[in-house]
């Protein structure tokens, strides 16, 4: 089991610790349900350093990342991001991620911690154009800084403005006095004005520590990944793993925006997910809340009014903001209507909910 | 950890006390903090004779799900209703207000049985 580079600091502020995807993490702090809240009303710090980071680079970055990656690569101009996903042979998902352009040469993938290796040898296989990329997973730190706080603390630590990096973009700054550190204004959370930024593992103690500090004021605290999984899935974001896999099409889990049919971009497998656009999927990824009373979760059936089975949860929780028991599953297509009733499957009971538009949750 | 002298506990995680003809049953404190934060009990088996050991209901956490057993055999009189809007009660005061179910023993002698409060905290 690997250790990010705040492993003392979670272990000094009692975090429960799990493994995940192959790290020692922190699953909470104090508890998820007050970690949420933090999030949305002040300011948390979530340690996603057990994320990976790929550089792809040179000449030839751009023909590889065309063919690997669903979104247009050639829309991204220096200092932008993109949400693209990784295609297989096979119809699905090898994994979600946010692409980063520094320059025409120069592209940070920012990969699923429990996808680093696969996608590390699925981005060597595939790279017979003969860009340079590296894997630089494992000197690199993550840090997302989220909340309607997390600007005014994040000021504190930088010369540059912070309103000049608007929401999918990044710099390259000076922060908390050191150099070369990557401020982007992404995040899982849906929280806007909200920050993930990237460094080597040797600043790790030095910025946690100016973080805390600067965000003090407004009651900033640690947040593990159980509060990273509730405010993901109040925005309908999807988990991959849950809600997208190796037999998921992004067209049918929705995520048709970053996949594009353009001229010239023959990315892995287009024919078959174009052809799902134009003729019809056979099931969509859809939000849904409960009318009755019960929790949906990963794996349980989802029913139509006579108990034929019509779908399955990929992900469920009670919302801590909206206090609604919400979920997200492939529906059969005539069952995923906006409003359309379903029943989920909970301990041989079918219990009421309906489809709903996501986000769940909207600030 | 909080675990009462005057309450007896099961390897399960859960206590029983006795009151009058009845017994109170709920979650201990170690339970409800390797849970964390609860947001559902569902209790239907109110009226039913279970026994010891069989499962009465189910506690869900945020990320997690997990049945409720009889702690002896006996008839579940009660659910603790307050529960049903307000389960973070158990997290709150697990020994209190976070009581689960009532039950009629069949035989109140098996509760002495059960682990004291140094038994249980060995076990934990």
């Amino acid at each position: 089991m690997k250790n990010t580079a705040f492993i003392r600091m979670h272990e000094a502020l009692g975090a429960k610790i799990v493994p995940f995807a192959g790290f020692n993490m922190p699953i909470q702090f104090e508890g998820v349900n007050a970690e949420h809240e933090t999030v949305r009303k002040a300011v948390g710090v979530f340690d996603v350093s057990h994320m990976g980071e790929i550089w792809v680079r040179g000449p030839k970055a751009v023909e590889l990342l065309q063919k690997l990656l669903t979104n247009d690569v050639s829309k991204l101009v220096d200092g932008k991001i993109q949400y693209t996903c990784f295609t297989n042979h096979l119809g699905g998902i090898v994994d979600d991620l946010l692409l980063y352009r520094f320059d025409a040469e120069n592209y940070l993938l920012a990969i699923n911690a429990s996808n680093i290796e696969k996608d590390w040898k699925w981005m060597q296989e595939n790279n017979d154009v003969g860009a340079i990329i590296e894997n630089a997973s494992d000197t690199t730190s993550q840090l997302a800084i989220q909340g309607p706080k997390a600007m005014a603390t994040l000021q504190k630590l930088t010369n540059v403005d912070l309103t000049t990096i608007p929401y999918y973009t990044f710099k390259v700054i000076e922060f908390a006095g050191l150099k070369d550190v990557i401020m982007s204004a992404t995040g899982y959370t849906g929280e806007k004005n909200s920050y993930e930024i990237y460094f080597p593992n040797e600043y790790a103690g030095k910025i946690w520590n100016a973080v805390f500090e600067a965000g003090a004021e407004f009651g900033i605290k640690p947040i593990g990944l159980g509060a990273r999984d509730t405010l993901r899935l109040e925005m309908g974001f999807c988990l991959y793993g849950n809600d997208i896999n190796e037999t998921t099409s992004p067209i049918e889990a929705g995520l048709g925006w970053i996949t594009k049919f353009v001229e010239g971009k023959d990315f892995i497998n287009r024919a078959y997910h174009e052809n799902l656009k134009i003729n019809g999927v056979t099931r969509r990824l859809r939000g849904f809340e409960m009318i009755d009373k019960g929790i949906p979760r990963q794996h349980y059936e989802i029913c139509d009014a006579d108990g034929n089975i019509i779908g399955k949860v990929t992900s469920g929780t009670m919302s801590p903001s909206l206090k609604k028991a919400i979920g997200m599953g492939y529906l059969k297509t005539g069952f995923d209507a906006f409003g359309q009733e379903i029943y989920i499957k909970i301990r041989e009971k079918l219990l009421k909910a309906k489809v709903v538009k996501t986000p769940f949750y909207e600030g | 950890m909080n675990i009462p002298d005057n309450l007896k506990y099961t390897k399960e995680h859960e206590w029983i006390r006795m009151d009058g003809d009845f017994a109170i049953v709920g979650i201990t404190d170690y339970a409800q903090n390797e849970l964390g934060d609860i947001v559902y009990v569902e209790v239907e088996t109110v009226g039913e004779t279970l026994e010891k050991e069989e499962t009465y209901g189910t506690i869900e956490a945020v990320k997690t799900v997990s049945d409720l057993f009889m702690p002896v055999t006996g008839e579940i009189i009660e659910f603790n209703e307050e529960l049903e809007d307000n389960p973070e009660i158990i997290n709150s005061d697990p020994y209190g207000k976070g009581w689960i179910i009532k039950i009629k023993p069949d035989n109140p002698s098996d509760i002495m049985d059960l682990l004291d409060s140094a038994g249980y905290k060995d076990l934990i």
